[in-house]
């Protein structure tokens, strides 16, 4: 027994060695967007959180995906209560330690419990492969969704299925070994789903089930253990950073649009003579967003969020009609970009911050950008509270005040509001004239 | 229609005279000078004439809130405009402000207290519902609208941006009029393709232009009118509208301008 504990332990320290290093990197990337202070009114935050992310209130606008991800998503919380009884077990060496501490009745009604859990997250990880993969669901493709997105997507439902599988034949040969009183296999109470399915076992001896009650044990948490660092490098990110980024969400309205105060202290020195400039004020660095680092810290965390579920980019007008804007393509490339700016900073030691790339062309075209009609149906659509219209607002701010790179029309308006007061090219003195004519 | 003449006065005039009114009506660019949007303009100030509303306009002191420079991305344009628009309206005063356009709405109420300009602002559809609620607007039984099938195109930025859903339903519905909803409606409602300075440029590359999906859907209503709030919306569905061969049996109209011709003024 005494090697098995040893090699759970290193997996267990492994594991939790490369996640924290993958957890410190990704909140390293966040932290280098630009400052926003967004901890005010903690109460209506916690109730936010509560509602949006522990409720998924928002999911529950489209209810058949809304009613199988549940399934998924209490199996994951619940579950992952049999994970504590596995961590002991694997560190003292015992086996089913809890049963000892509740007793064969309660273990065996809270095993019961996980299994059904379990068959319900096989169930609803079937389902969506088949919306994915049968069904041809219009908003899991698109562009953006290339080999690695749909590959990621395909293999979290995969190995979501497979570890409860890997659960419930555990629990099936367990059951077996129970009912031989083999070795150190006790009474555990009865479990509903793996009761079941003795019949499947039948044909097993004991040692035979002994390996299959190890192997689905093993394969079971080591499993877990490499699901938990896949997720730090894939979409699944979502089931953490969804609680932080529904926390941290802006509390405004969707479609009101950040201020920028050292522009607005520019143009009142500029037009109010009797304007103290503040000696404190923060000198004016770039204007709107050229690179991930430009961007609030907020619209990284939003990235980092993403779950690529694309029911943004299937309720955007451009996106409908064609165009090449797709609002989940936004969030994906901030967070592509920031994993490889990251990359890039980390391999030169913190010294080199620019590596001659960018998020505005390099990824995000002017055409993308400039298809966006602020509609902000991305931003309602949104499960995990992200907002890709600031991202693009950003971007449009550094194109039109930067760079100059506005499409002809937009500098014709942007003249008319100057000198008419107009986006259209009339005189003030005829704004009145309506109420003359006939 | 009758053709009585418009009672519509400037701020600079009403301050000449040393009075005060209840409430300014911002026009915006579009009720100024878009012929279309004109229309609407007209029949909003006929209903206010008719409620005995005490209200006056700009003028020529009027500009642009900087709503598409902001969305397209020019800063320094929007900070402009805001500065030289809360500068006028703090020299007459200026507490509650009332608007058709829901781009200007959402400038005036959202963005502008940032920059030091707060004031009560009032979309039209909220302020016509507000008058007849408050008995000083009186809608005809049964007029011209009852029973005729109505559908409602939410603006982006009366509906998403401020949660404004019910008060243009609930116009509709004294019109006696059989409101009929789109698939995508209220905060799932499509956009009509004008906002965020889209009106001003063509659409990018793409399959469709997004003001014809949206018309489409309006007429898979089979409403006899597609009602808006918005000039921009206008333009566009009417547009979309247009380019189906559908102008002459389906009209596409602004709510103020469904009143106004319910009461025939």
């Amino acid at each position: 027994m005494i090697v098995q504990q040893i090699v759970f332990i290193v997996l267990l320290l492994a594991t939790a060695f490369f996640f924290s290093k993958r957890i410190a990197f990704i909140r390293k990337n966040i932290l280098s967007g630009r400052a926003e202070k967004l901890n005010d009114q903690p109460a209506r935050r916690w109730k936010y959180m509560a509602l949006y992310a522990l409720g998924q209130k928002k999911m529950f606008k489209r209810i058949v995906p809304a009613v199988f991800h549940f399934m998924i998503y209490a199996g994951f919380i619940i579950i992952n209560l049999e994970i504590a009884e596995i961590m002991l077990d694997g560190i003292l060496g015992t086996h089913r330690l809890f049963v000892s501490l509740l007793g064969p009745g309660i273990y065996g009604t809270f095993i019961s419990l996980f299994e059904v859990l379990a068959l319900l997250v096989i169930v609803a990880c079937l389902v969506f492969l088949a919306r994915r993969w049968v069904l041809h669901i219009r908003r899991f493709f698109g562009r953006e969704m290339t080999r690695w997105p749909k590959l990621d997507a395909t293999l979290i439902l995969i190995i979501e299925t497979v570890l409860m599988t890997f659960f419930l034949s555990m629990n099936t040969a367990d059951s077996l070994l129970q009912d031989m009183a083999y070795g150190h296999y006790r009474e555990a109470g009865f479990f509903l789903i793996s009761d079941s399915l003795k019949g499947i076992l039948s044909f097993a001896d004991a040692g035979t089930l002994v390996f299959i009650e190890r192997f689905g044990w093993w394969a079971h948490i080591v499993g877990v253990f490499a699901f938990t660092i896949y997720i730090t490098y894939s979409k699944h990110l979502h089931i953490f950073l969804a609680f932080p980024n529904a926390w941290y969400t802006r509390f405004k309205s969707s479609g009101k649009i950040s201020n920028m105060p050292e522009v607005a202290r520019e143009v009142k020195a500029m037009m109010d003579p009797s304007y103290q400039p503040d000696e404190n004020a923060p000198a004016p660095e770039r204007f709107g967003a050229k690179d991930v680092t430009d961007l609030s810290w907020k619209s990284i965390l939003d990235a980092y969020s993403c779950t690529e579920c694309g029911r943004c980019t299937s309720e955007c007008p451009a996106n409908l009609t064609g165009k090449l804007l797709s609002p989940r393509k936004i969030m994906m490339d901030t967070r592509d970009r920031s994993e490889e700016l990251g990359y890039f900073i980390r391999k030169n030691g913190g010294e080199k911050k620019e590596d001659g790339k960018s998020l505005l062309h390099d990824y995000i075209s002017m055409e993308e950008l400039n298809a966006c009609t602020t509609c902000q149906a991305c931003v309602e659509a949104c499960p995990v509270s992200i907002s890709p219209l600031d991202i693009i607002i950003e971007l449009r701010r550094y194109l039109a005040m930067e760079e100059s790179k506005v499409p002809q029309e937009w500098a014709l308006m942007f003249g008319n509001i100057e000198n008419n007061g107009a986006p259209w090219q009339f005189s003030p003195s005829d704004r009145l004239n309506w109420k003359d004519e006939a | 229609m009758s053709q009585e003449a418009l009672k519509v006065r400037t701020m600079a005039e009403v301050a000449a005279a040393g009075e005060s009114v209840e409430v300014l009506f911002w026009v915006g660019c579009a009720g100024s000078f878009d012929q279309r949007a004109q229309k609407i303009t007209k029949a909003f100030v006929k209903i206010l004439n008719r409620a005995g509303v005490s209200f006056a306009v700009l003028g020529e002191e009027e500009t642009c809130t900087g709503d598409p420079a902001r969305r397209a991305g020019n800063e320094f344009l929007f900070q402009m405009m805001a500065f030289q628009n809360i500068q006028t309206f703090e020299a007459y005063g200026i507490k509650k402000i009332v608007t058709a356009c829901p781009h200007c709405f959402n400038m005036l109420k959202n963005e502008y207290s940032e920059l030091g300009g707060n004031y009560e602002v009032l979309h039209h559809t909220a302020f016509l519902q507000s008058l007849i609620d408050e008995g000083r607007l009186k809608l005809k039984e049964g007029g011209k609208f009852k029973g005729k099938r109505i559908t409602f195109h939410d603006s982006c930025y009366l509906g998403r941006a401020n949660g404004i859903y019910e008060a243009p339903r609930e116009l509709i519905r004294k019109l006696d009029a059989e409101l009929v909803e789109m698939k995508r409606c209220k905060s799932s409602g499509l956009c009509c393709g004008a906002g965020g300075a889209q009106m001003w440029k063509e659409d990018e590359p793409g399959d469709k232009r997004i003001n014809i999906e949206r018309s489409e859907e309006a007429l898979g209503t089979r409403a006899a009118v597609i009602a808006s709030a918005c000039p921009f919306c206008m333009t566009m569905l009417s547009d979309g509208v247009k380019n189906k061969e559908k102008e002459d049996e389906v009209a596409v109209r602004d709510l103020a301008e469904l009143i106004a011709e319910a009461e025939e003024l």
